[in-house]
């Protein structure tokens, strides 16, 4: 049984919440550098390199990419021979996430409850979501996910019948209704299968791939590599200006289904894909 | 699309400087903005349905719908990108009834906001949603004047030099994002 310290991890989430608002990751920005030379549209072309420049300045500056510093969602996978003393891990996590937004001058993005929308002034709580992996270590996935894009993330349950040309016209569909106020170039994290909920999941963390790095299936690497290219036919383009460039990457993960049902979850993300990770 | 010519707008605005506009203009904003984005315009609009008078006068002023993050010690302002315009749906047409002359966000506007912006004659503009760094670099002064209470969504008083931005929609029902869409589908 390997020991840590909860407050190791609320230190690690400080560091993660930061970096992850300052520093886009080199696959955005390779991503960008891409899109520069394939994008068509003169506006769409200003848009990517003003997020270029935009990326740098947060950078060197350590002032946040985007406004919106997000809602903090943590996939915590926790070795099951390893202990966590001085406290509960999603605890040390939200101690973590006020921290780093207090310290960083990140912007509190929380109201306390859904109708009274009182702001806790310091972006907690984060959504956790925890499993227990194999092993003696944590390891931290952070994401901060923008309001504006997850505004437009959609769930449908297929029906079999339906199938795949179901499922794929439902993620189009997503990409077509978050036009241009979910901030393209967009990327979708797509769960298929499960349940309500586990299709949900497994579209949050399909988001956690690197941009570029296709689907270990390659079957839904095909599927996602196809459904890329419709994206980028929708002509919505960066910012919705109208362009070639709607969507950087679609990312696919599935699990085994109930013979009554076809779920699929599609989570919308922005250009200002902020994620992290740290292994404990 | 974006034409090559790029439009200077120092608001407040009148009618004039509104009317020459088109969907795809690029303009640079020189004056004054007004920020309020949901909880200040859901204030903001109680307020006149009881009758009572605005904190902000909005006659001829653009309002830019920003939550801008903390400013570090000496800045002016931390990021301050616009947030999607849709959400201010709800509000916007008793706004433009008080003499708003324009908007800035980012995303579409329901077929009854683009109505009123006709009826009333007001602009929406445009910035680039998540360039919150790159955008602060236009604000000079930033200041507080209503519902302080509301912390990132308080009412403030921005003076910008050569923001950038974009005409969406112009006062001739004209609307960026179904032209460009029109244009690069394939």
């Amino acid at each position: 049984m390997r020991t840590i310290e909860a407050q190791q991890i609320t230190d690690t989430v400080a560091r993660l919440c930061m970096e992850a608002n300052y520093h886009l990751g080199v696959d955005m920005l390779a991503a960008f550098d891409h899109a520069l030379k394939t994008e068509r549209s003169p506006a769409g072309r200003e848009v990517l390199s003003m997020l270029k420049e935009n990326a740098r300045i947060a950078r060197t500056e350590r002032l946040p990419y985007c406004q919106d510093t997000g809602f903090v969602i943590c996939f915590a996978d926790v070795g099951q021979d390893l202990h966590i003393n001085g406290g509960l891990l999603e605890d040390a996590i939200n101690a973590g996430v006020r921290g780093g937004y207090t310290q960083g001058y990140l912007r509190a993005s929380i109201v306390e409850g859904p109708f009274r929308r009182k702001n806790t002034g310091d972006n907690t709580p984060a959504v956790v979501h925890t499993q227990l992996v194999p092993g003696d270590r944590l390891c931290l996935r952070l994401m901060a996910k923008g309001g504006g894009c997850e505004n437009r993330s959609q769930f449908k349950m297929c029906t079999p019948a339906e199938g795949l040309e179901g499922a794929k016209a439902f993620v189009l569909d997503c990409i077509q209704n978050a036009g241009p106020d979910a901030c393209p170039p967009l990327i979708a994290g797509v769960g298929i299968g499960g349940t309500f909920e586990k299709a949900a999941l497994l579209s949050k963390r399909a988001l956690f791939r690197d941009i570029g790095t296709p689907n270990p299936d390659a079957e839904l690497a095909t599927l996602e590599h196809d459904l890329l290219n419709e994206a980028n036919t929708l002509g919505i383009g960066p910012q919705g200006y109208g362009g070639d460039t709607t969507a950087f990457a679609i990312h696919i993960n599935t699990y085994p289904c109930h013979i009554a049902s076809l779920p699929v979850a599609v989570t919308i993300e922005c250009h200002a894909h902020r994620h992290r990770q740290a292994i404990l | 699309m974006a034409t090559a010519e790029m439009r200077l707008l120092t608001p407040p605005l009148a009618d004039r400087d509104i009317l020459g506009l088109r969907a795809g203009d690029q303009v640079r904003f020189s004056g004054v903005l007004l920020t309020a984005r949901d909880a200040a315009h859901k204030r903001l609009v109680a307020g006149l349905d009881a009758g009572q008078s605005l904190p902000i006068d909005l006659y001829g002023q653009v309002l830019y719908y920003v939550g801008p993050t903390p400013p570090r010690p000496g800045m002016v302002i931390g990021a301050a990108g616009p947030t999607t315009g849709g959400r201010m749906d709800a509000y916007a047409s008793k706004l433009m009834a008080l003499g708003l002359k324009g908007m800035i966000g980012k995303g579409g506007r329901s077929r009854a906001v683009r109505e009123a912006m006709q009826q009333h004659g007001c602009v929406y503009f445009g910035a680039v949603g998540g360039a919150g760094a790159l955008l602060s670099k236009y604000i000079r002064s930033a200041e507080v004047v209503a519902y302080a209470d509301l912390g990132t969504e308080a009412v403030r008083r921005l003076v910008v030099e050569d923001f950038p931005g974009i005409v969406i929609n112009d006062v001739y029902g004209n609307d960026l994002y179904e032209d460009g869409r029109r244009t690069y589908a394939r």
